[in-house]
């Protein structure tokens, strides 16, 4: 699938989370917008996935580690044909499948259990150290916020990642520079990641995270070391209101902002 | 029933797991030994040996060290994650809790060292918490073997297991309670003793010492019922209210703080069921002071004369 084809389908895919958040009233709009053009290129270009068989051994592992943006892995994953996407609408309802952060046990396509930050990292590098061991060729990918690498747990996957060889495992981080509270930088400024990674035993690229043109390249690169990709986004990318805007980490939209947003998302589709 | 205790031999039981588990590495290519530096304490230097290319070691990292173990079984490998009990369960608590429990990974998570085995070390190094921190999750079994002989079986049935479960070990010398053979049975307690006068419960290395219990008082008359609970969660309801209406009072004892651990299980279930006196032995919730493991309990109330001493008492206060 062609770059222009992938951001039409992210552009449908924010204009589906966008709705979703402002009609269960709550979500994480800006990370997930931020999010949204990766998670396309590896759901429609990328990964090596069976919808209709989301537990086959071969499968490439996804494991989205900022799990409160499960929204857009929802979308994402009904749009890709795991689950219906009629079933979107049931997003933080009682007793849907479709929690504010994803669940393996109920819903096809999602690996493991994230939430907590720091989490998702350590178990990609479990699955990646996995298929060394049996020899199995699946690659791994694992997308943490920026903020999310305030946690140490994931400088912990890193040295093992480096030290075990994991040149099966890609690891993208969502650098939108905001994190819940504030700026990454008024907070705990963790960038420049490059160097950091690099010290750790870690190749690393930096690209426009919300350039489609960009975004697949980086994800289909292989080398001889584990693979970070600093992808440079927008909290909020593609709505103009939210952009870059630390408010809408977990902000709904008033009914008119949300007929802009829908309206803006529209207009590009 | 009424197994007999004659060997006094001693044994620890991280040799009885390592043994295990290397049997079964040879008949299963997908056993993995996942540890934290602790190739030593854990007893993996055989797997080492035998296994290279399968012992994980991800350094001194133990929220990495579960979380790896959830991975490598989200990529069809059978994961044995080791460390010392105090820094598996501490440190790792809400990777256990998320990574294992809540998604279900096929993760045998082994305790070494647990309770008061680093006697010396001081409270940092003691797990005396580690029964409460994990038996309130769902989906993660809760197991404390109380010899080599139960070890072995339950490390055998945790790789037969499909889901997370807790293996609490220690490293001090117990001698052989159950017979060669014995088949671990999940949420099902042992019979080691038939009596009416009172149930005396534990498990892991206080197993022993209440079966030495049982028989000072069997010299003064008195006939207890002696439950070895290796399952603390999901705990044997049946046998705990059997004995609560069959013997009237059940004292429980436990290497970990009374508050959370095996004799709070147990009085959950008498207080829904089947109200009847207790005694809970076990750290009363401080930090230890300095001393072995073996003189700790003993300090802490649980020698066998002491236990037979509280057993007494209870008994008055049906």
């Amino acid at each position: 699938m062609q770059s222009q084809e992938l951001e039409r389908i992210a552009r449908q895919i924010r204009l589906r989370d966008v709705q979703a958040v402002f009609e269960a009233g709550a979500g994480h709009v800006g990370g997930e917008m931020s999010a949204i053009d990766i998670m396309t290129a590896l759901y429609f270009r990328v990964l090596r996935i069976w919808p209709d068989d989301p537990k086959n051994p071969a499968r490439d592992r996804f494991v989205l580690s900022k799990g409160h943006t499960a929204c857009a892995l929802y979308v994402t994953l009904a749009k890709r044909g795991f689950i219906p996407e009629e079933e979107i609408s049931t997003f933080l309802q009682p007793n849907s499948r479709l929690n504010g952060h994803p669940n393996c046990n109920k819903v096809p396509g999602v690996e493991t259990n994230t939430g907590p930050l720091g989490h998702g990292l350590p178990v990609a590098v479990g699955m990646a150290k996995a298929a060394k061991l049996s020899g199995a060729d699946y690659h791994t990918y694992v997308m943490t916020g920026d903020g999310e690498m305030q946690e140490g747990s994931n400088w912990e996957a890193i040295m093992s990642a480096a030290q075990f060889g994991l040149n099966n495992l890609t690891l993208i981080v969502d650098h939108n520079r905001f994190q819940q509270g504030a700026a990454l930088s008024e907070t705990n400024d963790v960038a420049p990641l490059r160097p950091k990674l690099e010290a750790f035993g870690w190749e690393v690229s930096e690209i426009n995270g919300n350039a489609m043109a960009e975004v697949v390249p980086a994800l289909e690169h292989r080398g001889d070391r584990p693979h970070c990709i600093v992808a440079h986004t927008n909290k909020g990318h593609g709505i103009s209101f939210m952009q870059d805007r630390v408010d809408w980490h977990h902000k709904v939209p008033s009914r008119e902002q949300y007929e802009i947003a829908v309206k803006e998302l529209s207009e590009t589709l | 029933m009424n197994a007999p205790v004659t060997a006094a031999k001693l044994y620890d039981c991280r040799d009885a797991f390592a043994e295990t588990l290397e049997a079964l590495a040879a008949g299963n290519d997908r056993v993995v030994a996942v540890c934290n530096d602790s190739v030593g304490s854990s007893k993996l230097g055989g797997f080492k040996s035998k296994f290279p290319e399968r012992l994980v070691n991800v350094g001194i990292a133990e929220q990495n060290m579960v979380g790896v173990g959830a991975g490598l079984a989200n990529g069809g490998q059978l994961p044995f994650v080791c460390g010392a009990s105090c820094f598996l369960t501490g440190r790792a608590l809400e990777q256990i809790k998320a990574d294992l429990a809540y998604s279900n990974a096929n993760v045998k998570l082994i305790g070494i060292s647990s309770g008061m085995a680093y006697g010396e070390l001081g409270p940092t190094h003691h797990s005396i918490e580690d029964f409460a921190w994990t038996r309130v999750l769902p989906n993660l079994p809760v197991i404390a073997p109380c010899d080599r002989i139960e070890t072995a079986a339950a490390v055998k049935w945790a790789a037969d297991y499909a889901g997370p479960c807790f293996l609490r070990l220690s490293r001090v010398g117990v001698p052989d309670l159950l017979p060669e053979g014995h088949v671990f049975e999940l949420g099902r307690a042992n019979l080691l003793r038939e009596g009416s006068h009172l149930t005396l419960i534990a498990n892991g290395t206080l197993t022993h010492r209440i079966v030495k219990a049982a028989d000072i008082l069997a010299g003064r008359g008195i006939k207890s019922r002696v439950l070895n609970m290796a399952t603390v969660r999901p705990i044997d309801e049946a046998a705990i209210v059997s004995a609560a209406k069959e013997t009237g009072a059940i004292l429980t004892a436990e290497e970990h703080s009374i508050f959370g651990g095996l004799g709070s299980a147990v009085a959950e279930v008498v207080v829904d069921q089947a109200p009847v006196p207790m005694k809970r032995l076990g750290v009363p919730g401080v930090f230890a002071h300095t001393g072995s493991a073996e003189w700790l309990l003993d300090e802490f109330g649980m020698a066998p004369a002491a236990i037979a001493d509280a057993a007494e008492a209870l008994i008055k206060r049906k």
